[in-house]
Parts: C-alpha cells; sequence; structure tokens
C-alpha cells in the first residue's frame, strides 16, 4: 500500500491517522476548553460558532496580509476575545437573555464573517508550518505525531493541561466556580462576579478564535463562508456531555475526530456499511461514552455549575 | 452590499437581502444550498445570477437566500421568495425538488425552474446539466495519469447526480485501463471543508494517487496539493488552490441559461419544461487542461470533441452492473430517464451504493 512520504521514513498508516485525528479534534478541544470556562463561571455562551467563524475569517486575512500564520493566530486570538466582549456586554451588563444572545451572536458572527471574507474567497491561504526538529520528528512511529504537528496542536495540549490545573489547583480557578456555582452567595463574599464572568466570556472568546485560527491556518487554509460547518456546536456539546471537566473534554475531542476518521477509513476500504450510519457515528459514540463516564448523577451534579444561564444583577 | 439576517431557523439559514423596490422589473429569485462563497456549486450558481443582472440590466432584479437546508426549510425559504414578489425562482439543489413542487401549487402565476430534479408541473420546469460527460473525460485522464491504477472519489449524497457522475469516470478510466479502481467516500454533507479535507487524507492514505470530489469545497484540491498528488476541481475552476495539482475541472456555466429563462418571463414564452444540457449546448465546460504529458491532454481534447459532437455517449454499452448483470447491449445507449434516475454502480467501482 502507498503511504505519504515525509521526512527520513515513510509515515505509517498508523502514524497517518493519528496526525489526521489530531488536526480534526484540536479546533473541538480548542473551543470547548474556552466554553467550559465560560460555563464554569455561570455563564452560557451559544455563540461559539461565531466567534470561532470571527476567528477563522481575521486569522485568514491577517495571514494573508502579512504573511505571517502567526500573526493572524493573534488577530485571531484578539477578533474572538473582542467578539465576545460584545456577548459579555449585552449580558453582563445589560442583563439580556443569554440564551437568545448568544445565538444572536452565531448569527452575527456567521454574517459579518461572511461579508469581511467575501474578498478572500477563492484565494489559497497561507498555511501555519508544521513543527520540525532534528532528529526527533524523523523518529520511527511516534515522532512525527510527537514532535512534527502544527503548533496550534501544541498549544491545545497546554491549554488543556493550563484550564485543569487553574480551574482544580488555584484560588482564582476556586473562585470562578464559586461564582458559577452560587452567584449571589459569592457576591454576599465581596467576589467580583461580573468582573470574573467578563474575563472568563473573554477567555472562551479568545479559545474560540484561536479554534477558528486552525481551521483557517492548518486544517483547510482558505476562506470559505460557513467553513466551521456546525463545529462550534459540537464544542457546545462536548462541554454539557463531558460534564464540565477538561480532560473529559480532550478524551471527547479526541473520540470524535478518531470515529470521524475511522469512519471515512472504514468508506473507503468499502466494508459496505450505509455512509449514512457510518456519518452519524462520531456523535453517537461520542455522546454513548462522555454518557457513560459521567453516569454518576452525584458527581455530575456536583460538577454542573448551578447558576449557569442565570443572570446576576447585584444588589447593592 | 447589504446582508442582513432575516431568519432564525434551529439548522439556522439565512438571507441576504437584495436592492430596494422596484415594481415593473421581473423580480428573480434564487435558492442556495451553500454560501456563494464556497467557490464551487452555488458560487457557480451566483456567477450565473450575475451574468443575468449583467445581460437584463434594468429590467431585472435578483435575490438570493443562501445557506438554505433541504427539507422544511426549504419550502418556507421558497414560499418565502414568492411571497416577496419574485416570479421566477431557481431552486438550485437537487433536494429542493418536493418543497419547489409543493410551493409551485401554492403560487401558479410564479415560475419555479429547480435544477437537477426530475418532477415538472406547468408551473415549474427543471433544469440539469450533463456533468457526468465532464467526469468521463476525469476518468480518461485519471487512469492515464494514475502509477497506482486507483482514484478517490469523494461523495456528497448517493443521488443519482452523484452516482451518475462516479459511473461515468469509472466508465471512462476503464476505457483505458479496464482494471482501474475507484474508491469512493461519501462525505453526507456538500459542503463541509474541513470533512472533505479529511475525505481525501484518508483516500490517499489508502493508497489512491488521484482524488476527484463531487463535493462543494476547494479543500481536497488543497490536501492533494499538499501531499503532491492529483486532482481535479469541482464546479468551478479551482486551480488557484493547487497550480501544481489540477488535471482539469468540470466548471458548470449557468448563466446563458438564466438569462434565456429570464428573457422567456418577459417575452411571456415562458414554458414548462425539462431539459438536460451538457457540452454541446455550453453548461459544461472543462477547465484547460493542465499537469499532464501533452498526449494524455490531447487524448482528453479528442474525448471532449467527441463528447461535444455526440459522436461519444458515456453510458453506451456493453456496461455491466456491479453486480455482474448485463445493464447496456453492445451500441445500446442509455436513455435520460434512466440517467436521471441512476441507482447502481457500474462494475469495477469498489463501493457498495448507500440506498
Amino acid at each position: 500500500m502507498a503511504l505519504p512520504r515525509s521526512g527520513a521514513h515513510e509515515m505509517t498508516m498508523f502514524e497517518a491517522i493519528l496526525l489526521t485525528v489530531a488536526t480534526a479534534a484540536t479546533p473541538l478541544l480548542i473551543a470547548a476548553l474556552g466554553e467550559l470556562v465560560v460555563e464554569r463561571s455561570g455563564v452560557l455562551n451559544l455563540g461559539v460558532e461565531g466567534m470561532m467563524l470571527m476567528g477563522a475569517v481575521t486569522g485568514f486575512a491577517v495571514a494573508q496580509y502579512t504573511g505571517s500564520a502567526w500573526l493572524g493566530m493573534f488577530a485571531a486570538i484578539l477578533a474572538g476575545a473582542g467578539f465576545s466582549l460584545l456577548f459579555g456586554f449585552l449580558t453582563l451588563t445589560l442583563i439580556t437573555n443569554q440564551v437568545a444572545t448568544g445565538l444572536a451572536l452565531t448569527l452575527l458572527g456567521l454574517g459579518a464573517s461572511a461579508m469581511i471574507g467575501e474578498s478572500f474567497v477563492g484565494l489559497p491561504g497561507v498555511r501555519m508550518d508544521s513543527l520540525h526538529i532534528q532528529g526527533l520528528t524523523d523518529m520511527p512511529y511516534v515522532g512525527r505525531v510527537l514532535f512534527g504537528q502544527d503548533p496550534i496542536f501544541y498549544i491545545s495540549i497546554l491549554l488543556t493541561i493550563g484550564v485543569a490545573w487553574f480551574l482544580f489547583r488555584t484560588r482564582a480557578g476556586l473562585t470562578l466556580r464559586a461564582v458559577g456555582d452560587n452567584h449571589t452567595s459569592a457576591h454576599a463574599l465581596g467576589v467580583p462576579v461580573v468582573r470574573i464572568r467578563y474575563l472568563a466570556v473573554i477567555f472562551g472568546g479568545a479559545c474560540a478564535g484561536l479554534a477558528g485560527a486552525q481551521l483557517s491556518l492548518v486544517y483547510v487554509p482558505q476562506w470559505v463562508e460557513n467553513m466551521t460547518s456546525g463545529r462550534g456546536w459540537i464544542a457546545l456539546a462536548l462541554v454539557v456531555f463531558a460534564s464540565w471537566r477538561p480532560w473529559r473534554i480532550l478524551a471527547g475531542a479526541y473520540l470524535f475526530g478518531a470515529v470521524t476518521i475511522g469512519q471515512l477509513h472504514a468508506q473507503a476500504l468499502g466494508i459496505g456499511v450505509p455512509s449514512q450510519f457510518m456519518s452519524s457515528l462520531p456523535y453517537l459514540a461520542t455522546i454513548i461514552v462522555l454518557v457513560l463516564i459521567s453516569r454518576n448523577k452525584r458527581l455530575t451534579l456536583m460538577n454542573t455549575p448551578t447558576s449557569l444561564g442565570k443572570p446576576f444583577v447585584p444588589d447593592r | 452590499m447589504k446582508k442582513l439576517m432575516m431568519a432564525l431557523t434551529i439548522a439556522a439559514s439565512f438571507a441576504v437581502a437584495g436592492p430596494a423596490y422596484a415594481a415593473d422589473k421581473l423580480k428573480v429569485g434564487f435558492i442556495y444550498i451553500g454560501p456563494p462563497g464556497d467557490f464551487g456549486w452555488t458560487y457557480q450558481h451566483d456567477q450565473g445570477r450575475k451574468e443575468l443582472e449583467k445581460a437584463l440590466g434594468d429590467k431585472v432584479e435578483t435575490t438570493f437566500l443562501e445557506n438554505v437546508p433541504e427539507g422544511a426549510d426549504a419550502e418556507r425559504s421558497i414560499e418565502r421568495l414568492a411571497r416577496a414578489g419574485n416570479k421566477l425562482i431557481f431552486t438550485t439543489s437537487f433536494g429542493y425538488m418536493d418543497a419547489t413542487i409543493k410551493v409551485a401549487q401554492k403560487f401558479p402565476d410564479v415560475k419555479f425552474e429547480h435544477a437537477t430534479g426530475y418532477k415538472t408541473a406547468e408551473n415549474v420546469a427543471v433544469y440539469n446539466s450533463r456533468f457526468y460527460e465532464g467526469r468521463y473525460i476525469q476518468g480518461v485522464i485519471a487512469a492515464k495519469m494514475s502509477k497506482a491504477g486507483v482514484a478517490g472519489y469523494i461523495g456528497s449524497f448517493p443521488i443519482p447526480e452523484v452516482v451518475q457522475g462516479i459511473n461515468s469516470f469509472m466508465l471512462g478510466a476503464q476505457s483505458v485501463n479496464p482494471a482501474f479502481k475507484v474508491k469512493v467516500i461519501w462525505a453526507n454533507s456538500w459542503f463541509d471543508p474541513a470533512k472533505e479535507a479529511d475525505a481525501a487524507k484518508a483516500l490517499i492514505d489508502q493508497g489512491v494517487d488521484i482524488i476527484t470530489q463531487h463535493t462543494d469545497s476547494t479543500a481536497p484540491m488543497q490536501v492533494a496539493a499538499e501531499r503532491k498528488i492529483k486532482a481535479f476541481g469541482q464546479a468551478s475552476d479551482m486551480i488557484k488552490f493547487g497550480p501544481e495539482t489540477q488535471l482539469t475541472s468540470i466548471v458548470d456555466n449557468w448563466g446563458p441559461y438564466y438569462i434565456e429563462r429570464a428573457k422567456a418571463v418577459l417575452d411571456g414564452t415562458w414554458k414548462s419544461h425539462n431539459v438536460f444540457e451538457g457540452m454541446k449546448e455550453g453548461l459544461v465546460v472543462m477547465a484547460p487542461y493542465t499537469n499532464m504529458p501533452d498526449d494524455v491532454k490531447k487524448l482528453a481534447e479528442e474525448t471532449q470533441a467527441k463528447i461535444t459532437s455526440g459522436e461519444l455517449k458515456p453510458f453506451t454499452g456493453p456496461i455491466k452492473k456491479q453486480d455482474g448483470s448485463e445493464w447496456l447491449k453492445a451500441g445500446e445507449t442509455a436513455d435520460d430517464k434512466t440517467i436521471l434516475s441512476m441507482n447502481f454502480y457500474v462494475a469495477g467501482v469498489d463501493d457498495k451504493l448507500p440506498k
């Protein structure tokens, strides 16, 4: 069987699949981690898809003008954060309904990104270079997977570690969770509820922007309208099914990626299972597995931010 | 340009408002399955819409609704265009068929044109393009260019339009190399760049060295370029995404048809019909043959000339179905009805057709 050549050794099929899975899982992981922090602070932002699109178009545009994928990536993070600030202002300062505002943010992101991106359609983009460390990347079997991926992949792993550590090992993380669990008590204790939520929302936006940049700079280096094709919604679902735990989100994102890629390979092998069923398999498998690992009701309840989606109006 | 979001549905469908009213103009509406910026299927329909505006100027005013899902949303969207005073409505995806017929019954004075379907009515015409003619040429090129003897085919949905393409591609390839193989992956989506890219990667990892697609984004072309193999574009000329990769591309050329039909409404000569046009009529255009040796290019051009003149019809026997049974006897040509409802593979396709 012919395999793609790369570097000093031939990649095995296993490596090739692993790399493809990582690329497919990374945007889901990053966007879901961001939303996890937002929801842990008690805010439900359904605008992930819209923020991802803003990140994708901004990342593409800046990379196109400057020729630097890195600058594109940073711009995408800023764009996502800036866009989420709009959501923050509406829901936290003006106390609008979070669900409706989040949906509106998605719609606005879709429309606005299409408008901004109109002149970029049909242009090949700037691809973010993958890591290459002499000696390490060329190692057989594990080299490309461990030391030869794109920078955003490594960021996503660091981000998982960082978010898990922050939420469960730091005082600030504890405060953030307290705000999400009971904003009235937190407020009574003198915790600046609204300010913390603003920061969480901005972090979520930045992550969604980065996830969008991964799409337009790594996954498919181009800009097309609605290029996220629902990945923001999958990220949102992952947060819930992973019962608001960072490592479970990682597991869920990779499981989703693995089944997605696995079913494509199964199709190419011609195993004769209806493709419609195969296409729904990633969703089914991810939901089933995450529901199973979250079946402890008490633990799940403990992890669910009690104030999720509830508006907070400080009573002076 | 003003883009306004007008609809919020579960699947989120979006609308773009056209320019302001003018009563004496013919209002022409379009329903798109994807965004005009897909640089594929919808992009080409939108190019056709723009050509129509350019050609008829003040006499027409066009509006389009983009990203309209096939299903319940389609009916609502088509009806909205009809209520907004559009007198000619083009619904540009196979899955809008039943919705178009339904809305047409409610608006007898509005003319509807449904692309790639087969149901007509007094006020519903059907127009379709023989894309498969271009697929045949692609098959010929693929069999000449592939060293592995296997091509990867990314399909959207197992509908006749796509199955025609796979079969025609296969037959073209077999005319050069009878042992040629085609591996098929169904994306179950018309437009999901990332998924299309994944499908292309999976096919390449399994050993194909030519990629062709019947989905709408340029992502597979980019993956092929990155992996340094050859590929065919879809719906529009995608050479920019693979300057050293694209062999050719089937380019959908809808403009002339849209102009003709709008003129017919303006003259009052519009009649329902069911047209199925291809290379001869100029609906199917091939992008320049690139990245191939001269002899392959010559063969491709000869094949194209034969198809255009009608000398070569891709679905001409002897052809066996995948299960080995005979479909067409030697010299027998498939009629349009069979072609338009094709739901089986010809021998040699390495896939089981999803039902």
